[in-house]
Order: C-alpha cells, then sequence, then structure tokens
C-alpha cells in the first residue's frame, strides 16, 4: 500500500473532472439558494458548463496516464472514453431538462445538482480499479437517480417509481458489497489487477469456491444495474413512472457507467476464468435480449416501450461482454456511445411530445405526428430506425461489430439468436413509424407548441451523433479499440 | 473451547435477531429484534479483538440509529400498518426459494470441498497502540479517499432525504 499518506499534485490532477463536477455541484445547489427566482435559468448553464468542463479536464488529463491513490484510480484510455461519454449525457439530458422543469413549474437547483452528483459518481465508477471505489461511485449514482425519478414528489407514478427504485436498487447494492465483502475473505485484497494477479498465480492457492460465490454475488449486484435479466423487472416501471428527461438520463449514464464497471471487473479481474463466466453472461445476454424485444411488441405506453427497448440494448451489449476479448470490449464501448445519442435523441422527443403533465405518452398520441410537427416525426424516425440497426445510422455499427466480436469468439449461435432478435425488434420500432406517418390525428390532438431551445440542440447534436457514428465510426471504434487492451 | 461457544452464541444471536425482525408483525419488536442482532454482531467484533468496531457498533448502531428507529416508529401510525396484510404473506415461496438455494450452495459446497481451501485463520496482530491505530492507519492512509467521497455520498443522501420530505424548498 501507499508509502506516502499525501497525495502528489500529480495524482490530484488525475481526480480533476470528480473534484470539478462535486464543485460544480455544490455551487448550484449554494446558487439555488441564493439566487432569486427569475434568474433559475442560470442554474442549468451552470450545470451544463460544469459538465463541459469536468469533459474537457477528463481529455486533458488523458494525456498523462497512469494510477493515482496508490492504485485505488486509473486514468487510461478506458476511463477517459467513459468519463467523456458520461459527461456528454449528462449534457443533452440537462438540455432537455430545462423547459420541461419549466413547463412541469419545478424549475430548481436541486435537480441539475443531483445529475451533476450522479455524473460525478460515474466518472468515479468508470476511472475506479478498486472494489470500494467502485461501490462509492455506484452508490452516488444511484441515490441521485433515485431522488431524481421521484423528482416531482407529488405525482403519484413519480412516487411509485422512486420507491421500487430505491427499493430494489439499495437490495442489489447490497449483494455488490456482499460479493465484495466475500472476495476480501478468499483473496485478501479487493484491488482488481491484484484479483487478476492472484487468480493467475497457481501457487497463491485460491480458493474456487468461495471466489465463484464472490463472483456470482457480485453479477447478481451488476445485472441489476444494467437492468439485465432477470434482474431487469424495475426498468420498465421506472422509466414509464418517472419524469421523460430523468428516464432518458437512467437509460443511458447510469448504464453506460455501470457497463465500465461490468468491463473492468470482467476484463481486468476475472479474465482468467472466463471459462466459468461464459455460460452464465451466454444465457443472460440471451435472456435479457429476448424477454426485452419480446415485451416491448405489446406496450402501448411509449416510455414503457423504450425501457423494454433499453433492457434488449443491454442484452446486445452483454452478447459483446460474454466474447471476453479485445473486440468485444471495444465494441461494447462504441455501441454505448451510440446508444447515448440515439436513445437521449428518443427520449427528447418523447418529452416534447408529452406535453404538461405527461399525458400523451401512449402511442395513439403519436400517430400523424408527421402533420402536426413534421421536423419531429423525422427526427424520431431516424433514432428510431438507428435503434433497429439500420445502415448509415449509428445502431447498424454498433450491432454489426458487437456480432463480429461474437462470431470472432466462436460464439456462433448467440450471434445468430441476437440478430433474430434485432429483427423482431424492427417490429416496434417500425410501428411507431407507421403511426407517425400513415395515420391521421386523433380527434382533439391540437398544435404543438414550438419546441424549447434546449430540446432543439439536444436534437441536433443527437442527430449529428447519430449520423457521424453511422458514417464514420472510426472516429470512435479506433480510440476504442486502442484503449480495450489496457484493461488487462 | 470457551471461544468457540461464546461464537455460536454470538453468531445464533445475531442470526435469530435478523430473523425476527423481518418477521415480526408489531413494528417496535422488530426493532428490538434489530437491536438484539446488532448487539450479537459486537460480540463476534469483540471476539475478533476489534474493540473499537464492537464500540462503535454499541454507541452508534445501537445506541444512535436505533433510537432515532424507535423514534420515527412512534411517530408513524402503528394500528394501521399492522392492520394491513403484511408482505410476507407469500412466506411459502420464500422459504422454498431460501430452502432450494441453501441446498444448491450446500451441494456445491460438498462437490468442491477438494477445492475449499480456506485460508488460515489471520491471528490478529497487536501492533502498538492496538486496534484502533491500526484501523486508523488503513482508514485514514489507505483507503483515505474513498473516505473523504463517503463524505459526498452523504451530502447526495441528505440532500435527496431533504427533497423527498419537504413540500416546499
Amino acid at each position: 500500500m501507499s508509502v506516502s499518506s499525501i497525495p502528489s499534485a500529480q495524482e490530484i490532477v488525475r481526480f480533476a473532472p470528480e473534484i470539478a463536477l462535486s464543485l460544480g455541484g455544490t455551487f448550484v445547489m449554494l446558487g439555488e439558494a441564493g439566487l432569486k427566482n427569475g434568474s433559475r435559468a442560470r442554474l442549468a448553464v451552470m450545470a451544463f458548463l460544469t459538465l463541459l468542463a469536468a469533459a474537457v479536464l477528463a481529455v486533458f488529463v488523458a494525456a498523462d496516464p497512469g494510477t493515482a491513490f496508490s492504485n485505488l484510480l486509473v486514468v487510461d484510455g478506458f476511463s477517459t472514453f467513459f468519463r467523456v461519454l458520461v459527461c456528454a449525457a449528462g449534457m443533452l439530458v440537462v438540455l432537455i431538462s430545462t423547459n420541461y422543469l419549466r413547463v412541469e413549474g419545478h424549475d430548481s437547483g436541486e435537480y441539475y445538482a443531483l445529475i451533476l452528483f450522479s455524473v460525478a459518481g460515474q466518472c468515479l465508477m468508470a476511472a475506479s480499479n478498486e472494489l470500494i471505489m467502485l461501490f462509492i461511485g455506484l452508490e452516488c449514482s444511484s441515490i441521485a437517480s433515485y431522488v431524481l425519478a421521484g423528482y416531482l414528489r407529488d405525482d403519484r407514478r413519480n412516487n411509485e417509481a422512486a420507491l421500487k427504485y430505491f427499493l430494489l436498487g439499495s437490495f442489489a447494492s447490497a449483494f455488490f458489497l456482499y460479493g465484495v465483502a466475500w472476495l476480501w475473505g478468499a483473496l485478501g485484497t479487493t484491488n482488481l489487477s491484484e484479483v487478476r494477479r492472484l487468480l493467475l498465480d497457481p501457487s497463491a492457492g485460491v480458493d474456487a469456491t468461495m471466489t465463484a460465490a464472490a463472483a456470482a454475488l457480485l453479477l447478481v449486484g451488476l445485472a441489476f444495474k444494467v437492468s439485465a435479466a432477470p434482474f431487469q423487472m424495475w426498468a420498465p416501471d421506472v422509466y414509464q413512472g418517472a419524469p421523460a428527461p430523468v428516464a432518458a438520463f437512467l437509460s443511458v449514464g447510469p448504464k453506460a457507467a455501470a457497463f465500465a464497471m461490468f468491463l473492468r471487473i470482467l476484463m481486468t479481474a476475472f479474465v482468467p476464468a472466463r471459462g466459468q463466466w461464459e455460460p452464465v453472461l451466454w444465457t443472460v445476454a440471451l435472456a435479457t435480449m429476448v424477454i426485452g424485444n419480446f415485451a416491448a411488441l405489446h406496450q402501448t405506453n411509449v416510455k414503457r416501450l423504450l425501457a423494454y427497448s433499453s433492457i434488449a440494448h443491454a442484452g446486445y451489449i452483454l452478447v459483446a461482454l460474454t466474447a471476453m476479448s479485445d473486440t468485444g470490449a471495444a465494441a461494447a464501448m462504441f455501441y454505448l456511445a451510440a446508444y447515448t445519442f440515439m436513445n437521449i435523441g428518443a427520449f427528447a422527443v418523447v418529452t416534447y411530445v408529452a406535453g404538461r403533465g405527461e399525458r400523451h405518452v401512449e402511442l395513439m398520441d403519436f400517430s400523424g405526428l408527421s402533420r402536426r410537427s413534421p421536423a419531429m416525426a423525422a427526427v424520431l424516425s431516424i433514432f428510431l430506425l438507428s435503434l433497429t440497426g439500420v445502415p448509415l445510422t449509428a445502431g447498424f455499427f454498433g450491432k454489426f461489430y458487437i456480432f463480429k466480436a461474437a462470431l470472432d469468439a466462436d460464439l456462433v449461435w448467440l450471434a445468430v439468436l441476437g440478430l433474430l432478435n434485432s429483427a423482431v425488434a424492427a417490429y416496434y420500432y417500425l410501428r411507431i413509424i407507421v403511426m407517425m406517418y400513415m395515420h391521421e390525428p386523433s380527434a382533439g390532438a391540437g398544435a404543438l407548441p414550438s419546441p424549447g431551445v434546449g430540446i432543439r440542440w439536444a436534437l441536433a447534436a443527437s442527430v449529428a451523433g447519430t449520423f457521424v457514428l453511422g458514417v464514420a465510426p472510426s472516429l470512435v471504434l479506433d480510440f476504442a479499440t486502442a484503449s480495450a487492451p489496457l484493461l488487462r | 473451547m470457551t471461544e468457540t461457544v461464546f461464537f455460536y452464541c454470538f453468531a445464533a444471536l445475531a442470526v435469530a435477531g435478523a430473523i425476527l425482525t423481518v418477521t415480526m408483525r408489531n413494528a417496535v419488536h422488530c426493532a428490538i429484534s434489530l437491536i438484539a442482532s446488532l448487539g450479537g454482531v459486537a460480540g463476534l467484533y469483540l471476539m475478533l479483538h476489534a474493540e473499537f468496531l464492537f464500540a462503535v457498533q454499541i454507541v452508534l448502531y445501537i445506541g444512535g440509529i436505533m433510537v432515532l428507529f424507535l423514534f420515527v416508529i412512534m411517530l408513524v401510525n402503528l394500528e394501521a400498518a399492522a392492520r394491513e396484510r403484511q408482505f410476507h404473506r407469500s412466506w411459502v415461496g420464500g422459504l422454498l426459494c431460501a430452502g432450494g438455494t441453501g441446498a444448491m450452495l450446500a451441494w456445491f459446497w460438498l462437490r468442491g470441498a477438494g477445492t475449499l481451501r480456506l485460508p488460515p485463520a489471520v491471528q490478529p496482530t497487536p501492533r502498538e497502540g492496538g486496534n484502533v491505530e491500526s484501523l486508523a492507519m488503513v482508514l485514514f492512509r489507505d483507503y483515505l479517499v474513498p473516505f473523504e467521497l463517503a463524505s459526498l455520498l452523504l451530502l447526495v443522501a441528505i440532500v435527496g432525504g431533504v427533497m423527498m420530505a419537504k413540500k416546499r424548498i
């Protein structure tokens, strides 16, 4: 362990994005107390700038990669990738939240402060190399998410979502922590690189049974956080009940960070035990895809449909994890980047169409959207086509790399079943497009107000991201491919 | 020998208290069972020569947190809660699941008995200043950063708690 107790300046610089986010969150809270009601809009700007600063800092500190705080934290290409990704997701969510909160009459600084704290936790999850640090990051991110899910505290659906998410989420966190305790008991360390060293060292006398039990407990916690089957039940209820921008946030930010954590635990610590992990991950990935896609077929509520679709997408990413290879890790990273843009974009349109009190979230409310708001119908179609995996969009290359990684790892059946699943998914995505373009607007559906500035920018950025990743995937994929081997 | 007897007494207290905590109908009884369970864990700490943890367990958990629990229990309407059907009504299913998992674990345990090499029990090494000092070394030197980050976690929890509880902030 450490020789000196005082961290060097270099180590503190490597921790800069998290410091910036925590400070920004605190200042936003103080601003809420200090500013007059009229100037609340500034808090959103402040939160946005903090996230931007954190992303820039994350890129800046990546110039000098290495570990910090006696190997508790590691700054490498992988952590930089996910730090920037969760900050970008946070920025997009801040953009789509501004107008929503004003319309609902709940504009307050705490909302943005919690988003910042949650993103700080997610950055920590991406950069930790130690299970205790990972757990603290996970809890920071999760507790902020529980509160955000129940942000409109007088709304019954919000209450239900928050309570369910809180009870089930803390249960899952406890499983994870119990796994950490078992791993400590079996190996005497919680550092992931140390765990790997001990597992590879035949003379270390590692107790396989206890380590397996610890790994199983860790898997339960992780599978819950990425909403993988059989721990996916919370996702539809929470996404449906939570405010739409929060549902957008939950489906990308915490999920991307949880996958980062999953990848790091899997690739750094448990690669020596890949034979034991593969059948479990294989089953979980297939079950997640099948449950997500087939349950989504019957949904009439668009938020709930997107929740099941996000479960299915977690299944695709798990296919990449099952490969347990560098190409698999890179494919998962690329997919998460693509998914961030297309899913936040889809939720942004849903936020806009839902209107005050989120009254218009049924599938019927989207019928004839092309007449009421042609631009919105067009961008939603782009996002849905990308989620389906149509060429020229980010979703196509995302799926392509994942199934290629699966084939490279001789997971032929999993790749075939995954492809069949994405064909099933096309049905429910295209159904929304058909609704928008080939049905008349329902009687009484008035004209939609013009979208706010924030939503416009968020949609523009998401459309740009979806197309850029779909036309020039190498921009992101090269970086992911270069940083995936650093996990080992 | 005496140590083994004490270990089983404390362990039984901890487990029995935990089971009663989730099965008792009256919330006050649940809280008292939880105190018993925490007391059993405190005894285990003492047997491991972790005197500081023992004291913290008694003062903070049994003394502080449980009193807060009891306060909250007294503030809510107990009669209404007791009359409602409890969530452990599906206890047959729960028992089956727990028993099944236990049997499965036992089976794997026996099957893997050959590979089961529990590390030898670590004898507590009394450092200078004893347990308190070694704990301080770990907490404030090796794990100082996670320790400080826990304060961020608490801040998030406090902000969240106030937001959920207050009507007007």
